[in-house]
């Protein structure tokens, strides 16, 4: 089985039979991570090289991990600040690289479309590791991947995103995704946090938690970033907290568990507050771990495609 | 010895004097001898058969940049009136947004000249001096000796005079000159940051929107200020349903308020962006279906006045990088005829004669440089074939940029010839002895 692109940019029209494929394939890796050797051939002999124009460590460590357990060789190429996230040095960057005979490229970029920029100038397999606020798609894997080990099945799943999903990529990975997986998606934030026509991808859109809560099986809460609050987009992190902040107090009105995800980092009792995130329901370092899992179901499934 | 050259079995089309009608046209030194049917060639006489196609008064794009001074590798003089010549245009308006900027007199006879002197001159090149000085929408620039050098309408572009108090004082003083104000309608607070428009494509993309409401709260505010100060403003590019709107009302209340609207607006939607093509981005952006049919609407109600291309050339290094990074706009004084009969003609919104004034009457009676194809006349005429059909490829364009999201696309009409100054452009040779 194979995936029908050779490269993963977005979940926005990939098939529920190749996100099923991913997600199963992702199981049987995740098997591999319980052993007590957790290498396996696959992808020796490829190269991937890891080009991180934004700074991240979470993802760049489980691509890696997943990269050298499928015994690809790895090389890193880090760069933040403004000099080298122009485009015309993500061209010639990408040209470099293609000279030197790499297979594959994750790359992570502060501008939407980056990924399929770079399709566009290399030969290699391309997986988009977060393009600005467009997609996260190995992101919105890992938490599907999530919400079905845990529930058993995506259909019918009601799962309320929660936050800045303006600025979201993971959001957007998580709507497209879900919803091809027939689960039911809501979002939940301050108005000035919405994209404009949200409702337009289908999710139905809460500015009270209080309302949508009661209606959900699992929330999936994203990172507030400091610097929105600066922006104008809401007056301050302690209004953000006390009106959107999700609390053990707010999720004690349902008289149900619901599951917690969080793409990390977590701003601790600003979205999520502490006992929330390492309280029972909590799922994030399932999150962690299944996001190893997945990127080698992804770099796998590549790795055969030529 | 004169020059004669006779234009045989074209369909005049000259909406000013309500002409439509199958002529000959003979042209002596470039001018208009005889207008009839069945006219004879005398010796030495050049004829060209125009059965099938239109003659029309010289078009005008009153919206293009040729880059020069200061972006030579974009375009330059050469090439822009090069590229306008074979669109079919006898004239182009070009904006000040060059470096220096266009706004100080010596940069108008600058640019002027390089017209005079850029295909045999051709096609008439009308420089648009800047607002304020710089376009930095501080210090009004020195508009009376920027009109008197040739400069035919007032616009920052790219840059909207921001301040309502500088635009105000601006109109006042353009007012003494007849001249319009031309604005990129933009509150650059509202649009800060966007890329493409806001709404359900940006939100599927993660792409910054540019909001309609940007546009239109910027026109209501000049459409009052033209009110109030009486003097003629021109909204460059109009792209929303809010805008023809607005505009339609001012019409209504004899405002003396003008718009034109640019082909990728009547033809394209935000959808193209799907794809990240930054031949897609341009400002103001792609915006909605529904925008495209209330700015076909405004078209043939008659609230557009001008189509004008905007025509933006960049170069390929500039353009091949990601969808944010990317410069705004498209080039357009190639694909302009056969985009607008293709889209206007072709689908029942505008007659051929309705064209030829958005292209022609309208905009010269805007800027002044009104021309009539008549007896005795200097011979100032576009031709073009409404029947053609045939496939855009940008790499055959003229302009030193190729940056078109029309590549490849069919499109029906498409320029034969100018005439202008007594020189003959058709097929791509010049015809005549003067040449």
């Amino acid at each position: 089985m194979k995936l029908a692109s050779r490269h993963l940019l977005g979940l926005d029209g990939v098939s529920h039979q190749d996100i099923e494929l991913i997600l199963d394939t992702a199981v049987s890796f995740k098997e591999i991570l319980n052993r007590p050797i957790k290498k396996v051939p696959p992808l020796q002999g490829k190269t991937i090289v890891n080009l991180f124009f934004e700074n991240s460590t979470r993802t760049r460590i489980s691509f890696e991990l997943a990269q050298r357990r499928l015994s690809a060789d790895v090389v890193n190429f880090a760069a933040s600040g403004s000099s080298v996230t122009k485009g015309e040095t993500l061209k010639d960057t990408a040209r470099n690289i293609e000279a030197m005979k790499i297979d594959m490229v994750v790359i992570r970029h502060a501008s939407a479309g980056a990924a399929h920029f770079l399709t566009q100038v290399v030969k290699a397999n391309v997986i988009n590791a977060g393009d600005g606020c467009h997609e996260h798609p190995t992101q919105g894997l890992l938490d599907m991947y999530t919400l079905r080990e845990k529930f058993g099945s995506l259909k019918g799943l009601r799962v309320c995103i929660v936050g800045d999903i303006l600025n979201s990529r993971v959001a957007r990975s998580n709507i497209f995704g879900l919803q091809t997986m027939g689960a039911e998606v809501s979002v939940c934030g301050p108005s000035t946090l919405m994209p404009r026509e949200i409702e337009r991808l289908g999710v139905k859109v809460y500015h009270h938690l209080d309302d949508v809560l009661p209606h959900v099986d699992a929330v999936n809460v994203l990172r507030i970033q400091l610097e929105r609050a600066a922006a104008g987009l809401f007056p301050s992190l302690r209004e953000y907290h006390r009106f959107f902040g999700v609390t053990s107090e707010r999720l004690a009105k349902v008289n149900r568990p619901i599951a917690v995800l969080h793409p990390g980092p977590i701003n601790r009792d600003v979205e999520l507050s502490a006992d929330v995130a390492d309280g029972p329901h909590s799922l994030i370092l399932e999150q962690v771990l299944n996001g190893v899992a997945v990127r080698m179901a992804v770099l796998y499934l590549l790795g055969l495609s030529e | 010895m004169s020059q004669q050259i006779l234009l045989q079995q074209g369909r005049l089309i000259d909406p000013s004097a309500g002409t439509d009608r199958v002529v000959d046209i003979l042209i002596e030194d470039g001018i208009i001898r005889t207008i009839g049917t069945g006219l004879a060639a005398g010796d030495g006489c050049e004829v060209v058969d125009l059965a099938g196609m239109v003659v029309a008064p010289g078009f005008v794009d009153m919206h293009v940049h040729l880059r020069e001074p200061g972006y030579e590798h974009k375009e330059t003089i050469a090439t822009g009136t090069l590229a306008a010549a074979f669109g079919g245009f006898t004239a182009v308006c070009c904006m000040p947004n060059t470096n220096p900027a266009i706004d100080d007199e010596s940069i108008v006879e600058f640019v002027k000249s390089q017209g005079q002197r850029s295909n045999r001159g051709i096609v008439d090149v009308f420089p648009v001096g800047a607002v304020t000085k710089g376009r930095d929408g501080k210090l009004m620039a020195p508009i009376s000796e920027l009109v008197q050098a040739g400069a035919i309408g007032l616009s920052d572009d790219g840059a909207p005079v921001h301040d309502a108090a500088i635009m105000r004082r601006a109109m006042e003083y353009a007012s003494m000159y007849d001249v319009p104000i031309i604005q990129h309608c933009e509150d650059v607070a509202l649009a800060k940051g966007g890329v493409m428009n806001e709404g359900e494509t940006a939100t599927r993309l993660g792409l910054p929107g540019i909001p309609n409401v940007a546009e239109e709260v910027m026109i209501a505010r000049d459409v009052m200020l033209a009110e109030f100060t009486r003097a003629r403003y021109h909204a460059a590019h109009v792209s929303t349903a809010g805008s023809v709107a607005l505009m339609r009302e001012a019409k209504k209340k004899k405002i003396k308020a003008t718009c034109e609207v640019t082909p990728h607006h009547f033809t394209l939607t935000d959808r193209e962006v799907c794809a990240f093509d930054t031949n897609t981005k341009m400002n103001p952006p792609l915006r909605t279906q529904a925008d495209v049919d209330a700015i076909r609407e405004g078209l043939r109600d008659g609230t557009i006045d001008v189509i004008a291309t905007d025509h933006a050339p960049h170069s390929l290094d500039e353009k091949e990088v990601d969808y944010i990074q990317a410069p705004f706009g498209i080039v357009g004084l190639e694909t302009a005829i056969g985009l607008s009969v293709t889209h206007l003609v072709a689908t029942g919104v505008l007659t051929l004669s309705q064209l030829v004034e958005k292209f022609s009457t309208n905009p010269r009676k805007i800027i002044g440089k009104e021309i009539s194809v008549a007896e005795g006349q200097a011979a100032n005429l576009t031709l073009f074939d409404p029947g053609a059909e045939w496939t855009v490829d940008c790499s055959q364009f003229h302009s030193k940029s190729k940056n078109s999201p029309f590549n490849g696309t069919i499109l029906k009409g498409k320029p034969v010839g100018i005439v202008n100054h007594g020189l003959v452009l058709i097929n791509g040779t010049y015809t005549g002895k003067h040449i």
